[in-house]
């Protein structure tokens, strides 16, 4: 395992008796993305506010990069950059003047923060409107700007707060490929979301959070597995045969499902797709199509919050 | 828990961008030319009035604030009027502005404290005023000596520096309270109007409660002194308003005359020459509590902005 740059153990912020977030422990190495998965309120961003010492966490420690962020916050805020929900920038000022005044707050000399903003810019696809009003810019181009500041101060580790909240998808495959690229560049990388397909694409390992705990903590693979289902879905398309009852004569299948469009949806541990065609065939169904595909990471997610649900 | 690094560090940056971001603001263009219009009027009204009386009057220098033509009042009058609101306008929004914005959480992430920022503000509000009053100053000066023809003298010019830095100090106190409402208040709205009522009560409405709140304590019919105590609860009580501090100080920076802001009795006149001029730092000494109080004013309104800044949640 390589170095460790993030680690928090036993995180738990309490507003009066109400505990935003409780028990949480993560461990994050060097060069990781890290999504934090959950529903609103379940304690994404409280859990990031108490990494990097926005707030004070009522118990637990967090060790970033061998630093307390609450002893030396102006060490560790000047290695981790936070690219909160819905970021603003000051309207009047073009985003070449943003980047300007947040280079000044680090420390960085003017040649230094100019140099280092024209790259930022030009990596962030921002060059050519970088000397218009901020007010102009799309939410796109502002998250895109924020991406920009955490590559001009040269942040070791990012944390960014639903990054891909509210754009279209064109502009979140954008963020998507440039927080890869960071990523590649050695940055690592923490970020929260509730779209799961987007985190599934980037994230090395995953957290998913639930009313201030995280519930698992591990990789795609492992949650699917964890979650105990079979990991294989099959899609099929048949008429004149009832699904429930074939599904019930095969071995590992765990459930079968009719979906709104009529199709069926099965999983298995295995793939049963030979079985499948078979049964269905002698039940005097039409076969009209199988399509097996791995479980996605937000079935899974759905199926685990599901549980937890029944659970409580 | 002691917390490693200088708290002031980044004031200087915070305090330029928001002195720069207010100079170019239409809401300062607005007020200032309010400010700069009236003021002018003022001094013009001033130099009118003086060159009927030039005979008359010592001091004519100093005349030159102090001095009103019906219906204006006199420039200084105008200031103590009128600065209250500059600084309102400036300090309002300060922090719930950040907070609208979504820029107060990316804010804090950089390195610095927030004791940083908050000073910042203050600092770069305080600036913008001192170079407007600076502006003001000078121009009034340049328009008293290109139309009286008259220079003045050393006293003068250090009697009516005093009389600036008391002024900013003033429109200090009235910083510090637009700051701290913006940091109590999450409306910037809301907050604006906060500040500007009790703007309201204290210059408008203070004047006729003092009195009325003195008059609770009896005064003896047969005791003078009892009179006398009266006067001066209600010189106490009216003194919680800046603006009373502010024209007991500008009455005595700018009327070298003046010996008193309180009661004067016959037996500490005697042997004084009714008339003549107090030396410029006996004036200063008089109302250096006045000054004092408007700094400690602007000192706890800005520990109660900070107090209340300081513990604020960074999720709007």
């Amino acid at each position: 395992m390589s170095e460790i740059v993030l680690e928090a153990k036993g995180l738990t912020k309490k507003y009066g008796n109400f505990a935003a977030a409780s028990g949480i422990d993560l461990s994050v190495s060097k060069g990781e993305v890290i999504g934090l998965l959950g529903p609103n309120g379940a304690g994404k961003t409280t859990t990031i506010l108490m990494l990097l010492g926005l707030t004070e966490a009522t118990e637990g420690t967090v060790n970033i990069l061998g630093k307390d962020p609450l002893r030396q916050p102006l060490e560790v805020k000047r290695e981790v950059g936070y690219l909160p929900d819905a970021v603003g920038f000051y309207d009047l000022m073009t985003g070449r003047e943003n980047l300007r005044f947040t280079a000044k707050l680090s420390g960085m000399s003017r040649e230094e923060a100019e140099k280092r903003i024209a790259d930022a810019l030009a990596t962030v696809r921002l060059s050519e409107v970088a000397d218009r009003r901020v007010a102009t810019y799309s939410r796109g181009m502002r998250q895109r700007l924020g991406i920009a500041e955490l590559i001009m101060r040269e942040c070791k580790v990012a944390i960014l707060d639903e990054p891909t909240s509210g754009l279209d998808p064109q502009s979140t495959h954008e963020l998507l490929n440039l927080i890869q690229e960071l990523s590649q560049g050695g940055m690592t990388i923490l970020l929260s979301s509730h779209m799961l397909d987007v985190v599934q694409s980037i994230c090395s390992r995953v957290a998913l959070f639930h009313r201030g705990r995280i519930g698992f903590f591990g990789t795609i693979e492992e949650l699917a597995a964890r979650i105990g289902r079979g990991s294989f879905v099959i899609d099929v398309e048949a008429d004149g045969a009832d699904l429930q009852n074939v599904g019930a004569q095969i071995s590992g299948v765990s459930s079968v499902q009719r979906q709104p469009d009529g199709r069926w949806q099965v999983e298995a541990a295995h793939d049963v797709r030979p079985d499948l065609a078979r049964l269905i065939v002698s039940a005097g169904g039409s076969l009209k199509n199988l399509d097996l595909r791995r479980a996605r990471l937000d079935e899974a997610y759905d199926q685990y919050f599901r549980e937890l649900a029944h659970a409580a | 828990m002691p917390r490693e690094g200088s708290p002031f560090k980044g004031v200087g940056i915070v305090a330029l961008k928001e002195a720069a971001d207010h100079m170019s603001s239409a809401r300062m263009h607005l007020v200032m030319l309010l400010v700069l219009l009236t003021a002018i009027a003022a001094a013009w009204g001033a130099i009118d009035r003086i060159r009927d009386t030039t005979a008359e009057d010592a001091y004519l220098f100093l005349k030159l604030f102090t001095v009103a033509r019906e219906p204006l009042p006199s420039f200084a009058a105008f200031l103590g009027f009128l600065l209250p609101l500059v600084a309102i306008s400036l300090g309002f929004d300060a922090v719930n502005g950040e907070f609208n914005r979504r820029t107060m959480s990316r804010l804090l992430a950089q390195p610095v404290y927030r004791d940083a920022i908050l000073f910042g503000k203050f600092l770069g509000g305080l600036l913008v005023i001192a170079i407007a009053l600076l502006t003001l100053w000078l121009l009034t000066v340049g328009l008293g000596i290109l139309t009286l023809g008259l220079p003045p003298s050393g006293a003068d010019i250090v009697r009516s520096v005093f009389w600036l830095i008391a002024t900013l100090f003033y429109a200090g106190v009235w910083l510090a309270l637009a700051i701290s409402f913006s940091a109590v208040i999450r409306t910037p709205a809301t907050s604006a109007l906060a500040a500007l009522s009790v703007w309201l009560i204290l210059t408008f409405f203070w004047g006729m409660i003092a009195p009325l709140l003195a008059s609770l304590q009896p005064v003896d019919p047969f005791d003078p002194v009892s009179l006398v105590n009266q006067y001066e609860l209600q010189q106490s009580i009216a003194r919680f308003s800046p603006q009373t501090l502010y024209s007991e100080i500008t009455g005595l920076l700018l009327n070298p005359s003046a010996r008193s802001v309180g009661p004067l009795f016959m037996h500490q006149l005697q042997g004084a020459v009714i008339g003549a001029p107090l030396p410029t730092m006996e004036s200063v000494m008089i109302v250096w509590p006045q000054i004092s109080c408007m700094v400690a004013a602007m000192l706890v309104l800005f520990t109660l902005a900070y107090v209340v800044f300081q513990r604020q949640e960074v999720r709007a």
